[in-house]
């Protein structure tokens, strides 16, 4: 039985060495990235709100790359994702989520694009004959 | 104790004799499951990893039906930017103060890991409280979630992000009683982490949410 006991004492001492395991967080992490997201959402903002783009595609565009921009910032500062962190399986079921984000996403709105289009009726010359 | 420190001593026995004969051969095997640093944090982040999914689908419903406005109104008309660049600036307050109580944590300091999740609380409650006004507003105008399309998913993505934050306020609460009962002990700062991750993936998906829904709905 002493190796249960052994075994028990060592996760105790285990967890009070490595306070964080993974995460090292630090107040220059936290104020980097704070001010990065502060930043990377004014600009968007300011885009939208002050029409500083004349087509309203060009203001998307921008806006989804400021998104993406600091998705990444909130991933590396705040959540202290790197690619070490539980010895990588972290990192490969964020991989893994984002190829299945991709897929619905990107998915949903090529398949749905002409939803509205053709569920009309009276959208083809058949169902123009069998509309009331 | 034999049958923890040998996994099979009937099968490997007889071919190596001299390796189970003592007790010390144990080191030859796997004497312990070899647990990963922090197992929970691992499967905590594969349960924000699935939350990620719920919201995908959530955004991907709202992308199909965003547009469906049935003659009613559209977000050009009903969404109040200055309302949601306030809601986002609380949340990210409270992404930043949320950091400065782990930093507190790791230097052991219980008063001021305190203070910074009540302050966190007290934003996280900001948030909530303009989106509510913002719901009942939206509400009281005739755009109900039963208006429209558009209104259904928007309901329906903004409230589910809402309820999240809902639910991590009353995680926060109760990690401040748990904190102030019983100090910053190890289960305490597992799950003061857990929170931490939990209250930073909500931003991540608001940062979806303003961009997606609101930036994009006004154009």
């Amino acid at each position: 039985m002493s190796a249960v006991h052994d075994h028990d004492s060592h996760d105790e001492h285990h967890d009070d060495d490595h306070d964080g395991g993974g995460m090292h967080a630090t107040f220059k992490g936290y104020m980097t990235g704070f001010v990065l997201s502060v930043i990377l959402t004014a600009i968007p903002f300011w885009l939208v709100m002050g029409k500083v783009f004349e087509k309203p595609s060009t203001t998307i565009m921008v806006v989804l790359a400021f998104a993406a921009v600091q998705i990444v910032v909130h991933m590396i500062y705040f959540l202290h994702m790197d690619a070490k962190s539980e010895g990588g399986w972290n990192m490969l079921a964020l991989v893994f989520t984002v190829v299945l984000v991709v897929i619905t996403l990107a998915g949903s709105l090529w398949v749905m694009f002409h939803l509205t289009s053709n569920m009309m009726p009276g959208m083809s010359p058949q169902e123009m004959r069998v509309a009331p | 104790m034999s049958e923890l420190t040998l996994k099979h001593p009937g099968a490997m026995g007889a071919e190596n004799p001299p390796v189970s004969k003592d007790g010390s051969a144990g080191h030859f095997y796997m004497t312990r499951e070899h647990h990963p640093e922090n197992g929970t944090l691992l499967g905590f982040w594969l349960y924000l990893m699935s939350d990620c999914l719920v919201f995908a689908v959530l955004f991907a419903c709202y992308g199909v039906l965003g547009r469906n406005y049935a003659a009613g109104p559209g977000g050009a008309e009903l969404f109040e930017l200055p309302l949601v660049a306030l809601n986002t600036a609380l949340l990210l307050i409270s992404s930043i103060t949320y950091g400065f109580a782990m930093l507190e944590m790791q230097k052991r300091r219980k008063g001021a890991v305190l203070m910074w999740l009540a302050i966190t609380g007290v934003f996280g409650a900001g948030f909530l409280g303009v989106e509510l006004y913002e719901f009942a507003h939206l509400i009281h105008e005739g755009a109900g979630p039963q208006r429209s399309a558009f209104l259904s998913s928007f309901f329906a993505l903004v409230g589910t992000h809402g309820l999240h934050v809902t639910f991590g306020i009353l995680w926060l609460i109760t990690l401040m009683v748990q904190v102030s009962k019983h100090g910053l002990v190890a289960a305490n700062r597992r799950r003061l982490m857990c929170l931490s991750m939990f209250w930073h993936f909500l931003d991540v998906v608001w940062i979806g949410v303003f961009t997606f829904v609101y930036l994009m709905g006004v154009l």
